[in-house]
């Protein structure tokens, strides 16, 4: 039975190099299999969704692999062997099987609409975060404010070949590029458009992908817990938007409150000033008769 | 005696003076109206197709070998990766399936060609300058902005060389091939089975060109619309997609995707088809649930035009859409279920025969079903906001049209070369190319699910090694080239075969289906006879009667007088 042998032997050293493959890659193993999660309550539930539904998964795959490969050892033509049994259906078998696909798939169905409500609609920010009084970006003209009500930052994302705007709603004019520096234990709403193509906003640990897409506003929210203040999330442009989309990267920058207030009292006085400093080299240039 | 030389002497002279000569040579494969010889012209092709789609994505495994790696820039990266993803799905996949139903629907259902021969040679002829078109962009500057050409990116603005302009081209010219080709199928199957081939006895192989063409007919003009408004938005001043202008750029991706889902299956229900007229085969038995199998093919077509929308998860639409679409996706899963089931019980209990087409036909529902899972994850609209765009979704749709389709393709190749040449393939080359497409294609693709869940998005010519992926993607290259081995070491098998292959004769597998039943290569008008079917397995009911006669095949056919002629 050389042949066989060999069969078996490639049958082992397939299952071998698999199970190399899945233990000896390195980075954490729990990782290997599930999404980015830990910064934000949603990426958490997304986490906690994609688990049940690969658990679900996994069986299923043993069960049809191990049919297959069973199948086509045991039922290998032989010298001699049985005659093959000449069926044409079953239908009891048949239904079963199509009404047990179908059963599967109500039960993903209502595991997932168990989790969506808490996915798309942003908590409340919490009593560590920013605090009513401090958070003059609160603004209560937001549509979707999260579901209890209560202070919460609005945050307009612009997608731009290759980079990233954020403007913060409310008060003086205040945005930044690159990095996004927001504060922990509150609920922060990203309203995501774009100006030339389109683009998708992702910091993996903090949640799902929202497209910016021109003309059109898609929102997403992330609360990061006080526990990650100091961390920095990093995340890029997941749609191709042209040469520069590999470098279109975002960095969100998680600090307390009194951090976040006092960031951005800096960056405001930083835009001022820029602001101020324009227009003194306008009337500059105006006064030497460079512009008009 | 008299009266015989008589009867003799009256019989009509031949007369040949007003018959054109058929063209030799090359002029012959030019100007053929020969279902069989223009399937053969559309394989050569598609499988050149396939090569340099293959060769283009090597060169991206190769610069994504290492983080940081100069190899090749940003702009040439995502050249490589439009045209890839084109190349692959319009000229190799679906063509390629048009190339096959070419050959074999004709003999399968007992006819002489198909219903319009010259139709038939536009088709290829339009597919094949479709690729030209599109391939000469590389003379100036292919298209950049991934085969699903997105505007604005797409637009004149942000895409201002002409490679969009010949992709849009190239989507021109393949859909009216498509279109006409599809139209030839419907028509010929409708119309021209052989004497008591009723629906039910139908190969199932037929059934899913059937469907495929159906499914051609339906989704290809949303894509016709959406190039040609694409076109006028570049040259002619419109602003379709264009939301300075009052128009938006969500409107390419419906109208995209309502072909561009669809195209999913009409890439893949032939294969299954393939798939399941192999096994049983190579089983010894009938496959099971032969009506499952058919009605879950239309099912899936159906539904398949229900799901495009799960594309565009992450757009701006409102949840209940968001839903809706989850749920078609769903439903999908349920007729495919109902295949992979069937044919792993076609494989219960029988005598299964190992040969080279077997490998690639039972490779098959092992490859699929991870696909299949995987696009069920994804059908979950929350779970895809962390996964789309990333290279989860590249091997899900590498293991639904490489682990599905190609591997079922290739078992089509091994099947049916010796009744497209007279030659049998070696088996050694060929389970050699088997287990290097094997395992390269799971090295290379099964990383790439880590990858993604990791962070790596697609369509990124650079990653940092920050992002812990590089392993990962150590590994996929490496895989890429093994299973580039395999494809070549199939190619060379092919080469060698064509000339140096072992005689098959009529029937090397003891086929269920008519194409068996004549000669290897069959001649030009296919069959003499056309035999009577009774059954789904026409042939097996021949030899039974060949044994039980023990008078040749030809005889027993027994011809159905004129009507078939």
């Amino acid at each position: 039975m050389p042949r066989r042998f060999t069969r078996c032997l490639l049958t082992a050293a397939l299952a071998a190099a698999l199970a190399v493959f899945l233990i000896a890659v390195p980075g954490a193993s729990a990782d290997l299999l599930t999404p980015e999660s830990g910064g934000s309550p949603n990426a958490d539930d997304i986490d906690t969704l994609y688990k049940i539904t690969l658990y679900v998964a996994i069986v299923i795959f043993l069960i049809v692999e191990g049919t297959l490969i069973w199948s086509l050892v045991k039922f290998r033509w032989r010298r001699g062997g049985p005659q093959a049994a000449q069926i044409r259906g079953n239908t009891p078998l048949e239904l079963g099987w199509t009404l047990a696909a179908a059963l599967i798939l109500v039960v993903l169905t209502v595991v997932t609409f168990l989790y969506l409500d808490d996915i798309e609609n942003p908590p409340p920010s919490g009593p560590n975060g920013l605090r009513a009084d401090q958070a003059r970006f609160a603004s209560i003209d937001q549509p979707d404010p999260p579901r209890s009500g209560g202070p919460y930052l609005t945050i307009g994302v612009n997608g731009q070949q290759y980079l990233w705007r954020y403007d913060y709603a409310g008060g003086d004019q205040l945005f930044s590029y690159y990095e996004m520096v927001v504060p922990t234990d509150t609920t922060v709403v990203l309203e995501v458009t774009a100006s030339d193509v389109i683009h998708s906003w992702w910091i993996p640990e903090l949640g799902g992908k929202v497209d910016g897409v021109p003309g059109h506003v898609n929102k997403t929210w992330f609360k990061i817990p006080a526990s990650k203040a100091g961390r920095v999330f990093d995340g890029q442009c997941a749609e191709l938007c042209g040469d520069g989309h590999a470098d279109m990267r975002a960095q969100v920058r998680a600090v307390t409150p009194d951090e976040f207030e006092a960031w951005a009292e800096r960056q405001r006085a930083d835009i001022r000033e820029a602001g101020e400093a324009l227009a003194a080299q306008r009337e500059r240039r105006e006064a030497e008769g460079e512009v008009d | 005696m008299e009266a015989g030389a008589a009867t003799r002497r009256a019989r009509p002279e031949v007369v040949l003076h007003g018959l054109r000569t058929r063209p030799r040579g090359w002029l012959e494969w030019l100007t053929t109206t020969d279902h069989k010889k223009i399937g053969i012209l559309y394989l050569f092709t598609t499988f050149l197709f396939l090569i340099l789609g293959g060769v283009e994505a090597l060169i991206m495994r190769l610069q994504l070998a290492q983080p940081d790696s100069t190899l090749i820039d940003a702009g040439a990266y995502n050249g490589l990766v439009t045209v890839h993803g084109t190349t692959m799905v319009f000229l190799f996949m679906v063509p390629v399936l048009a190339g096959f139903g070419n050959y074999l629907v004709p003999l399968m259902i007992g006819a002489r060609d198909m219903a319009f021969p010259r139709l038939n040679a536009l088709s290829f002829w339009l597919l094949l300058f479709g690729g030209i078109a599109f391939y000469c962009s590389f003379f100036f500057e292919p298209p950049q902005a991934g085969w699903t050409m997105y505007p604005p990116l797409s637009d004149d603005v942000f895409s201002p060389s002409g490679g969009v302009d010949a992709w849009i081209f190239m989507i021109h010219l393949t859909g009216i091939s498509s279109i006409v080709g599809a139209i030839n199928f419907v028509a010929t199957i409708h119309n021209m089975r052989a004497p008591g081939m009723s629906w039910g006895r139908m190969p199932l192989f037929v059934w899913s060109i059937l469907v495929y063409s159906y499914l051609l007919i339906v989704a290809l003009p949303a894509v016709a619309a959406a190039v040609t408004m694409l076109l006028t938005d570049r040259h002619f001043g419109t602003a379709f997609f264009d939301p300075a202008g009052g128009g938006d750029p969500m409107l390419w991706q419906h109208l995209f995707w309502f072909f561009g889902h669809p195209e999913v299956y009409i890439m893949v229900l032939p294969v299954f088809g393939m798939v399941s007229e192999i096994l049983p085969v190579f089983a010894r038995k009938p496959i099971f649930g032969y009506k499952a199998i058919a009605a879950a093919t239309v099912a899936i077509a159906f539904l398949g035009l229900l799901v495009w929308a799960h594309h565009m998860f992450t757009t701006p639409t409102p949840t209940v859409v968001l839903a809706f679409f989850m749920l078609s996706s769903f439903l999908i899963a349920v007729p495919t279920g109902i295949k992979i089931f069937n044919w792993i019980a076609t494989l219960w209990r029988g005598q299964i025969v190992y040969k080279t087409a077997l490998y690639f036909a039972a490779a098959l529902p092992g490859l699929f079903v991870i696909g299949g899972i995987s696009g069920v994850i994804l059908a979950i609209f929350p779970v895809d906001w962390q996964l789309h765009d990333t290279y989860f979704v590249v091997a899900h749709f590498h293991y639904v049209l490489f682990g599905g389709g190609v591997f079922g393709l290739f078992g089509g190749l091994y099947f049916w070369f010796p009744k497209m040449t007279g030659r049998l393939m070696s088996e050694s080359l060929g389970k050699l190319s088997f287990w290097l497409m094997f395992i390269g294609f799971n090295a290379t693709f099964l990383p790439q699910h880590s990858a993604g869940l990791s962070g790596m998005p697609r369509r990124i010519y650079d990653y940092s090694d920050q992002l812990d992926v590089t392993v990962y993607n150590l590994i996929s290259t490496i895989g890429a080239f093994i299973l580039g081995v395999g494809v070549i070491v199939t190619v060379v098998n092919v080469l060698v075969s064509l000339k140096g292959g072992k005689r098959a004769g009529n029937d090397p597998w003891k086929g269920n289906t008519l194409e068996w039943f004549t000669q290897s290569p069959p001649p030009p008008n296919n069959f003499d006879v056309v035999p009577r079917v009774r059954s789904v397995e026409p042939m097996k009911d021949i030899r039974r009667e060949v044994a039980a006669a023990a008078v040749p095949a030809e005889t027993v056919a027994q011809p159905a007088a004129p009507r078939s002629l």
